[in-house]
């Protein structure tokens, strides 16, 4: 499957999951931020390119989990250096959008890792 | 009050499948709530009678341990109004189910009556509804946030109500 066939199936599952059209679905759309996804969404995403692609995405793999909960990768509200780092090593996929976090690497801003370019990347990843 | 929407199972395939009945009468009083001169059962209320069927389904896939919560209704789509005496059936299938939750596609039908049979409630119906819903196991949510660790959702007046579908399923609670 080609890169361009896979982008057109991620954005199908965000047209189903979030109920956005499709021309507002764009390669650097945030899921959350321009697309209005909330915290549940992201399950519902998870399982439909599972569905779609016939993939398994395990636990943390798509998206590291359980930043806030460890002060050594998070402090006042702020990811650290080793938590950059941990983002870096676990998610090659959303390299571009680690770019811009570093400038604000506020936890909050974690969510922009979340695009329509970065998943792509993860499927393709997925898809060998 | 007990907020309990379906009146027993008809079907149970653990992880897979859940079948439940709901008659609806006349006498309840949110048929009259919607339109006061023209009682049906009420959308929401059919919704939640699918969650219902479907979180207990979700749930024991799991041996009621994890929380199981409604986290979204992804699609609902009605095409008939359900009246009193009608009979409905919920049926409920697990698409998928993980460490974090669980997608359910979901039918309900008018469940047919025939006189030749006595399991009359098996026979599905006209098309109702349909309802896609989406479970959370909250205790292993993306975000890390902890809950209390008493199971709030399959609580014992629940557990309890549970043993009733017992007799003439094969399925452990």
């Amino acid at each position: 499957m080609t890169r361009e066939e896979v982008q057109a199936k991620v954005v199908k599952v965000l047209v189903d999951a979030l109920g956005v059209d499709e021309d507002e679905v764009k390669p650097e759309s945030v899921v959350r931020d321009d697309l209005g996804a909330e915290s549940i969404d992201f399950l519902d995403i998870m399982f439909r390119l599972e569905k779609e692609f016939g993939i398994k995405i395990p636990k943390g793999e798509m998206m590291v989990e359980g930043l806030a909960t460890d002060p050594s990768l998070v402090s006042n509200g702020t990811l650290t250096a080793q938590g950059l780092k941990l983002i870096e090593e676990k998610m090659p996929h959303a390299a571009a959008e680690l770019v811009v976090l570093k400038q604000d690497p506020k936890l909050d801003n974690v969510s922009k890792l979340f695009t329509v370019n970065s998943i792509t990347n993860y499927v393709m990843t997925k898809l060998g | 009050m007990r907020w309990i929407w379906i009146d027993k199972f008809v079907h149970f395939e653990s992880r897979t499948r859940a079948v439940a009945v709901k008659n609806c009468s006349l006498a309840e009083e949110h048929l009259h709530d919607l339109y006061p001169a023209f009682p049906i059962m009420p959308h929401s209320l059919i919704i939640e009678g699918m969650a219902q069927t479907a979180g207990i389904l979700v749930g024991e896939a799991r041996g009621f341990r994890e929380k199981v919560i409604l986290a979204k209704v992804g699609r609902a789509t009605f095409h008939r109004l359900v009246r009193p005496g009608s009979t409905i059936l919920y049926d409920a299938v697990i698409e998928q189910l993980n460490d974090t939750g669980a997608s359910i596609a979901g039918q309900v039908r008018f469940a047919n009556s025939s006189k030749d049979r006595t399991d009359q409630l098996m026979e599905p119906g006209e098309l109702v509804a349909e309802i896609e819903i989406m479970f959370s196991h909250i205790d292993q949510n993306l975000a890390g946030t902890k809950f209390p660790e008493h199971n709030f959702v399959f609580t014992e007046q629940f557990t309890e109500l549970l043993q009733t579908y017992r007799s003439g399923l094969d399925i452990k609670l």
